[in-house]
């Protein structure tokens, strides 16, 4: 990764132009870093940095409640013994986005997406049936801040 | 990972719902847009409309903030930010909103949101993601956070992941409901 790089990172993390040739306005933003760059040296750089891992995704950000659905985070408190059994369980629900385990005396941490609002409670009864653990639903119930830019 | 911010504020959002266009949208670019010189109008012809109404379209989702913004997120872990602490806070509630606002402004925080306690077991109500370079930077910017939240704050924690259990990320599949 060069300055290249890090600039078109930092720039492409606020935004991507809705134009019709957008890695040309990239191109033509980036001309105070370097006067050379063309639409398709930018192009190239923005897929290398996907292929390489540096950037994780491309595209419109979306806002899953938004779309219809239900989404909540949820914990569970699930002993040592039990941890894998429960883990599976909890995984093969098709709703559970991702899993954390978590240094805490709640120790599993997981998003649930449903395609509707009422498929939060739906499901999380479904896996307090079967794992015989207790979920914590907690909602989102404000939302100050989502997104970062992390300057490099 | 998928294009999908966790939650809301946006008021407006609630009140747009999607068309059957703006569905097909989604659908074609939660994965991501092409890398190629007219990435909204390879997804036009995807979906056999013109580019300028998927411009069109875009432009209208992100206005009503169903598209949060067009960007790129980097890999925060493969661009040197390895660690991140989920700090959770027991906030007085008359206090939250205001407090919230401002911890959700620092550079360092990517989400904060508000949730319910479940005493006894889980007393803290602001949750904040923040991140660093290791878990000693962590731990130096919650003790900022702390500071900031004064006396409203009455204790916190830092959650470290230890694994990650699954990760597919959210899709959205229905074109329709």
């Amino acid at each position: 990764m060069d300055n290249i790089d890090r600039d078109l990172i930092n720039l492409l993390q606020g935004g991507f132009p809705l134009f019709p040739r957008p890695f040309l306005v990239v191109a033509n933003q980036l001309r105070d870093v370097n006067e050379t760059l063309t639409e398709q040296n930018v192009m190239d750089r923005v897929q290398r940095l996907l292929d390489d891992g540096f950037l994780s995704r491309f595209g419109p950000m979306f806002q899953a409640e938004r779309l219809g659905g239900g989404l909540t985070l949820a914990a569970m408190k699930v002993e040592a013994e039990d941890y894998d059994r429960v883990a599976g369980q909890v995984n093969d629900f098709c709703e559970v986005a991702h899993n954390y385990q978590r240094e805490h005396e709640l120790n599993m941490w997981f998003v649930l997406a449903t395609e509707t609002p009422e498929g939060i409670e739906d499901t999380i009864q479904k896996m307090e049936e079967v794992t015989g653990y207790s979920v914590f639903n907690m909602p989102k119930k404000e939302e100050f801040y989502v997104g970062l830019r992390f300057e490099l | 990972m998928s294009g999908f911010a966790l939650n809301s504020n946006d008021e407006l959002a609630r009140d747009y719902l999607l068309t059957p266009l703006d569905r097909a949208l989604v659908v074609a670019t939660q994965e991501g847009l092409p890398v190629t010189a007219q990435p909204y109008l390879a997804v036009a012809q995807q979906l056999g409309i013109s580019e300028d109404e998927v411009i069109f379209r875009l432009e209208k989702m992100k206005e009503f903030g169903v598209i949060r913004r067009i960007a790129a997120v980097p890999n925060h872990y493969r661009i040197g930010f390895k660690a991140n602490g989920m700090t959770v806070w027991d906030i007085e509630d008359e206090k939250i909103k205001e407090l919230g606002m401002k911890i959700g402004q620092l550079p360092y925080v990517s989400h904060c949101y508000q949730r319910p306690r479940h005493e006894p077991y889980w007393s803290y109500n602001l949750f904040a993601m923040v991140h660093g370079t290791e878990r000693s930077q962590v731990e130096e910017r919650a003790e900022l956070v702390r500071e900031m939240l004064g006396d409203a704050c009455r204790k916190h924690e830092i959650l470290y992941s230890s694994k990650i259990l699954k990760k597919t990320g959210l899709r959205f599949s229905t074109p329709n409901k």
